[in-house]
């Protein structure tokens, strides 16, 4: 079935997952749900303690069995332990057919490609999939199929019930022995726990594993006691270097911080760069150099932000200092500047529900004026490819694109036009990761499209400087200089899906097949 | 077979690496006037055909939307020079960087071979410009007699580090080490009403030093700069596009010169500056470069 933004959904995966094809970033809204609840083992004997020795006893504990479902966050990026120190455990024991639903994988999770291959990991559900278990997922090693869903979608799909957490896994840089956790702190300092929050709230069994035990109580606590069922004490739960680790150097590639330059020329063009505007930016060099010149402007013209949001970094933490924006909303630590940042009491934690999740009475990306987000592809329908390889292997996540991208008032992407030698504005993304219809303009260093559904923009912004031109523009320039690529060959078999935040089917992920040079 | 483009505007060249795909694909994006495709030092000695044959691709199939191309080749102790010239005519390039210049018959030397090339590939005589790079005390010393050896010949272009070398000494940062080849030859181009650029800046992680640079350089009177970095260029057509200022009090000049001329009228003041004749090609040059920068407002009167 063709899906709104022309995708082919085959009818066995419409079968199979039960889900809708994707109808348009807004088709669910206003539609009633009932939450999913989870099943609480009360804890009323004060002498229980929630100790245990080892990951192994904890498994035990929470009866792990084949086919059960595994929480885990991923605010330890490339440094996390977490998931190996369970996954090692769990084959050890011979269990069979996890699915692991976390908020993010990446290369520090490389080692699960052998439990994929002998059936200890059948499926995976995670905002996307970096390294060598994205090249596995794509090369058809998984016996189930990968889901990939944005930050939102995530607790969205556990909050109705699509996904129920049997036993959620909390790698808390702190924690006491009641289960008190904290984000800060310890050895393995990430900052905050929001990715964990809807775990604490849904699975069935959460177990708090951490490196730092500190005394009763850890307060106040990111994820408090009454959600967690067990606490575990290992040696580390994390690598600190690849945690947060100290602010990137800003960008001096020219193109770079000519995208940054057209980027911010075009916020300050629009009707919505005004006292208290609210604005979130990505960690490339090209957002970060953007968020640098813009806080001159902002400087300049004596213009305050409301609030900042998301993943953070120093230059967002800089305006915090500086007193241009009145609060920093937090759902992750990208550097050290911003795990310190959070002693100031305008910098808040919060959960990704509170952030993104569509289903939420209400979320806070819907209250975002800019965002600024980057892409593997756009192609001429302003279709968002952030997942998918131009070789068509999986080797990137969607984070909180398509949930910023449908909640801000203007939504730029900042790309390059060519990634290497490959067109990044193109006629038919790999794969729609984040629909058209919810990107509003597109930057690169040869010019910038708005998107025809916002005449606004285009009439607000048309009497500047900047280099305007068609999308399509856009793509005939990339062709031009690299050529149109061949397609990538893909195989029948669905690998993956990519779920909308409203849990539909926006596209499917098929198996790559060797390529083969035409005779 | 005067070539329009001979004295064009040249602020900013940029070196480029003629073996790098990723770099010579579309430099234009950067903007700036020129950009110097190197088969000299920047290419490894046994990669010196694999260059030549990239860089002609390159100037046969890339839009440079309108950036001169100019091609350092190889110098003449090499055995790589003429087949270079052939490749730059060939390609179709607007100029060829002769290096190590040291007198006007090393000039005639090549254009002698570009002349030919032209004739062989069927590319109109005269297209081909020439600069010279002066790379030695001997260069230096013989500047007046480099920058009148050729009609081509439309700059000569100050090489620092292989001339500090031949001088016993290093860059120093201060520029002292130059001062003597930098004021000949901005003297001598001038004389010989050729072009004169100044040497490349290496200290990428020190932005202000090379403002300071180009700066001086700008006020000794020269045309522009050798560059290396992308990032070098919006600092240089800074420093030498006048500013909007300077472009409405050159337009005054012009026009109070040419009212008072008429009147018989020699010395009078333009915003309370003395001004008098000898400052009519001056205001003429900055409209010229405000012009030729684009930045010249439009409607404004001619000059």
């Amino acid at each position: 079935m063709l899906n709104s933004v022309g995708r082919e959904i085959p009818e066995e995966i419409i079968k199979l997952t039960g889900k809708e094809v994707f109808q348009g970033a807004f088709a669910k809204d206003g539609v009633e749900y009932q939450r999913a609840a989870p099943v609480v083992k009360p804890v009323m004997s004060n002498t229980t303690s929630k100790m245990v020795d080892s990951i192994h006893e904890a498994l035990v504990k929470c009866g792990v069995r084949d086919g059960m479902t595994f929480g885990f966050h991923h605010h330890f990026r490339d440094g996390d332990m977490v998931v190996k120190l369970v996954m090692d455990e769990v084959h050890k024991m011979g269990i069979k057919d996890i699915t692991i639903c976390a908020s993010s994988l990446g290369r520090a999770h490389d080692f699960l490609v052998p439990m994929m291959e002998d059936g200890t990991v059948t499926n995976i559900e995670s905002s996307g999939v970096r390294g060598e278990v994205g090249k596995a997922i794509s090369h058809g090693k998984l016996k189930g199929l990968a889901i990939m869903r944005s930050h939102g979608g995530r607790v969205r799909a556990i909050q109705t019930g699509e996904s129920r957490l049997d036993i959620s896994f909390i790698g808390a840089p702190t924690c006491d022995d009641y289960g008190n956790c904290r984000g800060i702190g310890g050895k393995s300092d990430c900052g905050v726990l929001s990715y964990s929050h809807v775990d604490g709230n849904h699975a069935n069994k959460v177990v708090a594993i951490t490196d730092c035990l500190v005394p009763f109580p850890n307060y106040p606590p990111h994820i408090p006691m009454a959600k967690v069922d067990y606490v575990c004490v290992v040696d580390a739960i994390g690598d600190p270097t690849k945690i947060a680790t100290g602010a990137a150097k800003p960008t001096t590639d020219v193109r770079k911080l000519t995208m940054a330059d057209y980027c911010t020329q075009f916020v300050v063009n629009t009707p919505y760069f005004k006292d208290g505007f609210s604005y979130q930016t990505g960690i490339g060099g090209a957002s970060i150099a953007s968020t640098i010149s813009l806080t001159k402007i902002m400087e300049e013209r004596g213009i305050r932000m409301g609030f900042g949001v998301g993943g953070l970094t120093k230059p967002m933490c800089d305006l915090l200092d500086k007193g241009l924006v009145n609060l920093l909303l937090d759902t992750q630590d990208f550097d050290l500047s911003a795990v310190s940042s959070l002693t100031n009491p305008r910098h808040h934690r919060i959960s990704a529900g509170a952030y993104a999740n569509p289903f939420n009475k209400g979320a806070f990306v819907n209250k975002l004026d800019f965002v600024i987000l980057a892409a593997l592809e756009v192609d001429v329908n302003f279709n968002v490819n952030v997942v998918v390889g131009s070789d068509g292997i999986i080797t990137g996540a969607q984070g909180g694109h398509p949930d910023t991208a449908a909640g801000a008032k203007c939504t730029i992407v900042i790309s390059p036009l060519l990634q290497g030698r490959i067109p990044a504005i193109c006629t038919d993304v790999t794969t729609v990761t984040t629909p058209g219809e919810t990107i509003d303009v597109v930057i690169t260093e040869y010019g910038i499209a708005i998107n025809p559904l916002r005449q606004d923009l285009i009439e607000a912004t048309k009497d500047t400087d900047l280099p305007f031109c068609t999308i399509e523009e856009l793509r005939d320039k990339a062709y031009e200089i690299a050529g149109k690529p061949e397609p990538v060959q893909f195989g029948e078999r669905v690998v993956g899906i990519i779920e909308s935040r409203d849990g539909t089917i926006l596209d499917v992920v098929r198996e790559v097949k060797e390529f083969k040079l035409d005779k | 077979m005067r070539n329009p483009e001979k004295f064009r505007l040249r602020r900013s060249m940029l070196f480029l690496n003629a073996q790098k795909p990723g770099l010579i694909r579309d430099p234009y994006v950067y903007a700036p006037d020129t950009i110097m495709l190197d088969l000299e030092d920047a290419v490894a000695e046994n990669q010196k055909d694999a260059a030549r044959y990239s860089l002609y691709h390159a100037l046969k199939e890339i839009d440079y939307h309108g950036v001169e191309r100019i091609v350092r080749i190889n110098g003449l102790d090499t055995p790589h020079w003429r087949e270079d010239v052939r490749v730059c005519v060939a390609g179709g390039a607007d100029g060829i960087r002769i290096p190590k210049t040291e007198s006007g018959v090393d000039v005639r030397a090549i254009e002698e071979e570009v002349r030919k090339a032209e004739q062989e590939f069927g590319v109109e005589e005269g297209k081909t410009l020439l600069m010279a790079a002066l790379e030695s005390c001997m260069g230096v010393i013989n500047v007046m007699e480099i920058c009148r050896s050729s009609e081509r010949l439309f700059g000569i272009a100050l090489s620092g580090g292989d001339y500090t070398k031949d001088l016993q000494t290093v860059i120093s940062g201060t520029g002292i080490e130059l001062a003597g080849a930098r004021q000949n030859m901005i003297i001598a181009a001038r004389a010989a009403k050729v072009q004169c650029f100044d040497t490349v800046y290496t200290d990428l992680d020190n932005m202000e030093g090379f403002e300071r640079e180009t700066a001086m350089i700008k006020a000794m009177g020269f045309d522009g700069k050798s560059l290396i970095n992308p990032r070098q260029i919006s600092i240089v057509h800074k420093i030498f596009t006048p500013t909007e200022k300077e472009i409405i009090f050159a337009e005054k000049v012009v026009r109070e010169i040419d009212e008072k001329k008429k009147l018989g009228i020699g010395v009078f003041t333009v915003d309370g500056k003395m001004i008098d004749i000898a400052f009519y090609d001056g205001a003429k040059r900055c409209l010229e470069l405000a012009k030729a920068s684009g930045v010249y407002r439009k409607g404004a009167a001619e000059c």
